[in-house]
């Protein structure tokens, strides 16, 4: 007994300090990437400065000032937040006819949104470059990015919100038949308070992914509708790298995101269906 | 209140059918338990008089209405449904005024009503909780209750006893049959098990594949099944089946019958006594008793091999291995046709 008691303990404390080790090595870069944010460009590639250097918030105040890093801002908080919303305005009816009126043919058309993903958005960046640029005119505007964004992860709204409606049980939603409830109101009143959990997690991980998107934001703006992730890609650019403020505008391009991640996450597990059936 | 009259229901999921022509007529207050065994149809009936399932073909009309094209809360039906299907967000209170509401039925109305069924279920106390803070037996009253509140032509159940454990069920059962005195309303339920079809029914519909096997009381049932299937359904223990051949040579002459060899003998444990050769009926030779004081069920095995039961009021004193004659009254003896099944005079 003892001795199984012993060895568990100690392994126990073996695969706490991997744990540790494997989440220090992921975390680093991340570190890294702060730290050296708060060096200045010179600093930043000085082997003297590596760890001991004089701190500075230059290039913080620099990018509020001089890279407009506000209007790049709100532009991730505008088109995250409307391609959001505009996915689940079309989801959440999708996925509910979906959940709770399946045809024969629900399992195809699942898997054929799903596949909508496997094309390579390379495959589309000439014809959708110039769609957008030399025939449609909407080039770098926010109308453009919203729809963009939204399309890309509708698939993946779609999904999420069909499981989370999959496990209300259907007895509810009949009982809302025989209590007389409108479409509308079966929606408002029953679906969207017990799915509401999983709808707001839905409508977190849309908002992550749309201001994370980095590929079509870059290729598809200038200045005008530009994200966050164009503030980055811009500061890599023409005159060599410059680390220390690179590492500045991606803090403060990622700083809100896992902000906002980090106060969400315990909402998010809440489910509400609990007691509804035996 | 209204009556129900149900003329060649049909369903079909694509090319299967499931309901194949049910004609029932169902008379204003009555209470009538479609009973059979699980995948028979008995839920997708209901379902379809709720007005949950599409009707493939036939006719169901409420009163004197045809509802097939009917939206089922304009049926004036209530359902209660066997997982409850309480609305898990909405207090007890707002569940049993939801219905009301969406008819937009005025505040102080709704109160009344809901008031009033929480006291006929003895429920006033729970009104603010919410679904999760109550018993399986409470939240059962809740779904009746909300049916009730809406005051219903038809009230429709669908195994609404199922998910309760024994003792409660008893006690719910009794408070529904108690509720039906009451409100003197058309109620149809569904179950499979047969001691709720006895206890509550005014009619029983027997289902099997889809196809009514017989319709009556529950007496009716019990004492003349139209076939064999119904005989073996209605009663507990089943009614035991026997071909001429495992009875007694004299078998014949006590039941007053001619047993050909395409007729199978139906008797019921509960009738057979034991007897001396001269009235012997069937011999079997014990195998195990199962005493329960009231009374005692006895296994045994005819020597061409054919189990029965026989129900007795005292255990036979003779030992398991040793062989026990049985006689029964020739008037509680049912004949069936072999192949068919139908019951023979």
């Amino acid at each position: 007994m003892a001795a199984v008691a012993q060895k568990s303990r100690f392994g126990g404390a073996f695969w706490t300090v991997l744990a540790w080790v494997v989440a220090l090595i992921f975390f680093f870069p991340i570190f890294w990437m702060v730290f050296t944010s708060f060096k200045t460009d010179a600093d930043a590639v000085k082997p003297e400065h590596l760890l001991f250097f004089k701190p500075t918030l230059d290039n913080y105040l620099n990018m509020t000032e001089n890279y407009d890093y506000w209007r790049f801002a709100i532009n991730s908080v505008i088109t995250a937040s409307f391609a959001t919303l505009f996915a689940l305005i079309v989801g959440v009816p999708c996925a509910y006819a979906m959940a709770f009126n399946p045809s024969r043919h629900t399992k195809d058309v699942l898997v054929w949104m799903l596949s909508t993903k496997m094309l390579p958005a390379a495959a589309v960046l000439y014809p959708m470059t110039f769609l957008t640029k030399n025939f449609l005119d909407v080039f770098d505007t926010h109308f453009l990015v919203i729809l963009v964004l939204c399309l890309i992860n509708l698939p993946i709204v779609i999904w999420m919100l069909f499981t989370y409606f999959k496990e209300i049980p259907k007895e509810i939603i009949e009982a809302g038949k025989m209590d007389g409830v409108s479409t509308w109101g079966e929606i408002k009143d029953i679906l969207i308070p017990l799915a509401w959990g999983g709808m707001a997690s839905t409508a977190l991980l849309t908002f992550i992914f749309c201001w994370n998107e980095a590929y079509w934001t870059v290729r598809l703006t200038t200045t005008e509708a530009a994200t966050l992730s164009k503030l980055i890609e811009g500061n890599r650019a023409p005159e060599g790298l410059f680390f220390g403020r690179l590492s500045a505008v991606s803090t403060a391009a990622v700083g809100p995101i896992v902000i906002l991640g980090w106060f969400c996450q315990k909402q998010l597990v809440r489910g509400l269906t609990f007691g509804a059936v035996k | 209140m209204a009556s129900l009259t149900l003329r060649d229901v049909r369903k079909s999921y694509g090319d299967t059918q499931v309901i194949h022509g049910v004609d029932l007529d169902i008379d204003d207050g009555e209470f009538v338990v479609f009973v059979g065994p699980s995948g028979c149809g008995k839920s997708t009936l209901l379902r379809m008089i709720a007005g949950l399932e599409e009707i493939s073909g036939g006719t169901v009309a409420i009163g004197d209405t045809v509802v097939n094209e009917v939206a089922a809360s304009k049926r004036g039906v209530s359902m209660v449904f066997q997982t409850y299907a309480l609305y898990p967000h909405m207090t007890v209170y707002k569940n049993m005024a939801f219905g009301l509401k969406q008819i937009k039925t005025p505040k102080k109305e709704i109160k009344e009503r809901v008031t009033a069924a929480a006291e006929i279920l003895q429920i006033t106390d729970y009104l603010d909780r919410t679904p999760r803070n109550l018993s399986g037996g409470q939240r059962q009253r809740v779904a009746i209750g909300r049916a009730i509140v809406r005051d219903p032509e038809v009230f429709l159940f669908d195994e609404p006893l199922s998910n309760l454990d024994a003792a409660l069920r008893v006690q719910t059962r009794k408070e529904i049959a108690r509720l039906h005195q009451r409100l003197e309303t058309t109620m149809i339920y569904v179950t499979h098990d047969q001691v709720e079809a006895m206890t509550l029914a005014d009619k029983i519909v027997v289902l099997r594949d889809g196809i009514i096997e017989q319709v009556g009381s529950p007496m009716d049932l019990y004492e003349r099944p139209d076939n064999s299937f119904v005989a073996q359904f209605i009663g507990s223990p089943k009614m035991n089946f026997f071909a001429a051949g495992d009875l007694t040579p004299n078998a014949g002459s006590i039941l007053g019958k001619d047993i050909a060899s395409n007729i199978e003998v139906g008797l019921r444990p509960e009738h057979l006594y034991v007897a001396d050769a001269a009235n012997a009926v069937v011999d079997g030779s014990m195998e195990l008793v199962e005493n329960l004081g009231e009374y005692a069920l006895v296994h045994l095995r005819t020597a061409s091999g054919v189990e029965f039961i026989a129900k007795t009021e005292k255990p036979p004193a003779a030992p398991n291995g040793s062989v026990v004659s049985f006689g029964i009254d020739a008037s509680l003896s049912h004949l069936f046709d072999k192949n068919t099944g139908a019951r023979l005079t």
